[in-house]
């Protein structure tokens, strides 16, 4: 057996340099665009925080289920029907802290039906996933009605001084609630499963169940609470979509969103900082999507040609980006060893 | 599954095979009729009659000849879908991309329909029939090679491709491919040629034809041929396979190739026998369904076709019953989820109807997750 990870040497004299260098070129990077043109450069880093938003949070969703053994190809579903049904909270109640609250708790008896499908019923994970994603589209689009309407949607709020700071203050501090929710929920899932005892007995559930077991963990107990996490924090992600940023639902709106959430998650090797990184790159990608449109006259002559090209191609790119990922360009990524399998007492 | 497969065998005796054939179907079956009556519930609970909705629904599917040819219409990609999706599933892969690979087939058949004139039928149909499968099989090799080599997950990168297809046939199409006749707006593809449009043989549309003799090829090739038991081998165990000598790279590739030939062949045997010309919006929604009809079938081929019937007709039937009782055609979706839900937790059925579990009747794809 191989020892790894804090055993082996201690965390401290471990220096990452390599994602120092990444994140120290980015950041001249974004210097120089800045320099060059503030305005844009501002608008599209605004645009990558809030494109990766619902990506972090299904990626964070993705983790929670997935350290403890339980795949969760259902995020897209579950993003989905939160989105809808906390459209509709929205509409009934004209709260948009009461219809997100909503979401919240759509996303987690949605994360109960899969623990209950993939752990008690011992459906396979993966079919159980799919029933969620297809239930989602048939649901959503038979009760869907249009023409309903709302009273706005979230704002983004300005801290004080903070969001005064060039670049940093905009894109950082001046968000709507559901944006700086997802920047928090990120240490928040990183110190719950990387810093307490329940993340400790979530990892052990999700490596080597029967182990956990003899150590008196109730393994599905563990796992059925996060799969219900999980899909609180999908909840939170479809919510995003309805009551942050597009104010309105639209049939099939999460377009692949969880399905690159669970990309960017193996992209950050199951780990929450990870996963970030990861979905800032989607994020990235979807906002000159969005901005291209605007920066056409911007761009410098030699990069002209990104302008004219037919918005299908530039569509395609965070697709492609997904799967390029997959492909391993990151290296290989290893999943918690007990994936998948149910697990039954001997 | 080995047991639905066995069933078929010549030395068996009839009596059992016919006992194991009703065995085996009990559960789908149940999964229908539960997910009728569920939906019936909700159908309710929105303000309208069911008994009207379900009567004009199975009234527009199979009440009179035309009917039922838009029934058959409906069937013959879903057949198709529905072989591609259970032959992935034979390898223990998971092909949720039958829908962007259907898209390919159906683009690429349309070019070679619209872009070749005056060529005899004898040789049209098949060529574009051929490029169609074909581009549908490249389609499906990307996520096999890459699961193959690279260990990424088909599931998702299937799923990324379709959304690749979406976008690149939507551009072919109000593109490069695009109808150029005087007055044309939208994006779609000119017709195609009149040689290539897919005939029928007496009295009965050529596509369907082609859809059953699938089942029974990919039947043949599971059951009867090597590669069918090579890859029978690597879905149920493959690091069993790979001590028996089975290249288990060979296989992932193989079978999504074979499966993506499949749903290509669908994409263009509806574009040349039904639609005439491509245009974006095509077929949407087939993916998800072939996954229904795949574990409603349990994988067998052969009893892909009457599931693939069962879910055309209530397609074709959908209009009348929007027109006859107001109940929105989407219902229709509601109702195959749960079709599906009752099949894949086929132990709430089996504890109703006290049935015992069989042995590896199980689909199973949860290993070898994203390593």
């Amino acid at each position: 057996m191989r020892i790894t990870g804090s055993i082996a040497r201690p965390a401290a004299a471990r220096i990452p340099w390599l994602t120092i260098g990444v994140w120290g070129a980015l950041a001249i990077l974004v210097l120089i665009a800045y320099m060059r043109a503030p305005q844009a450069t501002t608008a599209v880093l605004t645009s990558t925080i809030r494109q990766s938003t619902p990506i972090i949070l299904g990626a964070l969703a993705g983790i929670m289920c997935e350290r403890s053994g339980v795949i969760n190809i259902g995020i897209e579903g579950m993003m989905l029907i939160s989105a809808f049904l906390g459209f509709l909270f929205n509409v009934w109640t004209g709260d948009l802290f009461l219809a997100t609250l909503g979401a919240l708790l759509v996303g987690a008896a949605v994360g109960a039906f899969h623990a209950l499908m993939s752990i008690t019923l011992k459906v396979d994970q993966i079919i159980a996933g799919t029933v969620i994603n297809i239930l989602a589209i048939g649901t959503t689009g038979y009760f869907y009605q249009q023409g309903l309407t709302t009273r706005g949607k979230l704002t983004p709020v300005s801290i004080p001084f903070l969001a005064d700071i060039p670049i940093i203050g905009p894109v950082f501090f001046s968000n709507p609630p559901i944006t700086y929710a997802s920047l928090i929920l990120i240490v928040v899932v990183h110190v719950l499963l990387f810093r307490t005892a329940w993340g400790l007995r979530t990892r052990a559930v999700g490596e080597h169940p029967a182990a956990a077991d003899t150590v008196g963990i109730a393994v599905n107990r563990v796992r059925y609470i996060n799969v219900i996490i999980g899909g609180m924090l999908a909840g939170l992600a479809g919510a995003f979509l309805t009551l942050e940023s597009v104010g309105s639902f639209e049939r099939n709106m999460t377009n692949g969103r969880g399905f690159v959430s669970l990309a960017v998650m193996i992209f950050g090797k199951w780990t929450p900082f990870g996963a970030w990184g990861g979905s800032l790159l989607f994020g990235f990608a979807n906002a000159l999507q969005s901005q291209i449109q605007f920066l056409k006259n911007q761009l410098p002559s030699w990069l002209a040609w990104i302008g004219d090209l037919p918005p299908q191609f530039i569509g395609m790119l965070p697709y492609v980006l997904t799967i390029a990922v997959l492909a391993g360009f990151v290296g290989r990524a290893r999943p918690p060893a007990a994936i998948g399998k149910v697990y039954e007492k001997e | 599954m080995e047991r639905a497969g066995s069933q078929f065998s010549p030395r068996m005796d009839s009596r059992i095979q016919i006992w194991g054939m009703v065995h085996a179907a009990i559960v789908p079956i149940a999964s229908v009729v539960v997910a009728l009556v569920v939906g019936a519930a909700i159908i309710a609970l929105s303000g309208a009659n069911p008994l009207v909705a379900y009567s004009a629904l199975f009234e527009g599917g199979l009440g009179s000849g035309r009917a039922f040819s838009r029934t058959l219409e409906k069937a013959t990609p879903l057949i198709f879908g529905g072989l591609a999706v259970s032959l992935a599933f034979k390898c223990g892969l998971f092909n949720i991309g039958a829908q962007g690979q259907l898209l390919m087939g159906a683009v690429s058949a349309a070019f070679i329909g619209f872009s070749l004139q005056g060529l005899p039928s004898a040789l049209h149909i098949p060529l574009a029939l051929l490029v169609g499968a074909l581009l549908g099989a490249v389609w499906a090799a990307i996520a096999g090679t890459l699961k193959a080599f690279t260990g990424a997950h088909e599931v998702i990168t299937t799923i990324m491709l379709n959304f690749v297809a979406f976008n690149l046939t939507d551009w072919l199409a109000d593109g490069p491919w695009k109808d150029r006749t005087p007055g044309n707006i939208v994006a779609r593809t000119p017709a195609v040629a009149p040689e290539a449009r897919l005939p029928d043989i007496v009295g009965v549309p050529l596509g369907i034809i082609l859809a059953v003799l699938a089942a029974i090829a990919v039947w043949w090739l599971i059951w009867r041929t090597t590669i069918g038991f090579e890859l029978r081998t690597v879905g149920q165990n493959a690091s069993a396979a790979k001590y028996a000598g089975i290249s288990v790279r060979r296989m992932t590739v193989l079978a999504m190739v074979a499966s993506g030939f499949l749903a290509g062949l669908g994409g263009a045997v509806e574009t040349l026998g039904v639609v005439g010309r491509f245009q974006p919006g095509f077929n949407v929604g087939l993916g998800f369904n072939a996954i229904t009809i795949a574990l409603l079938a349990r994988t067998n081929p052969i009893a892909v076709i009457p599931a693939s019937l069962l879910i055309g007709v209530m397609q074709a039937g959908a209009s009348r019953m929007q027109f006859n009782s107001g109940v929105a055609s989407e219902i229709i979706d509601v109702i195959l989820a749960l079709i599906l839900f009752f099949v894949a937790a086929d132990g709430i059925i089996r504890r109703v109807l006290r049935l015992r579990a069989e042995e590896g009747e199980r689909v199973t794809l949860s290993s070898g997750r994203g390593s």
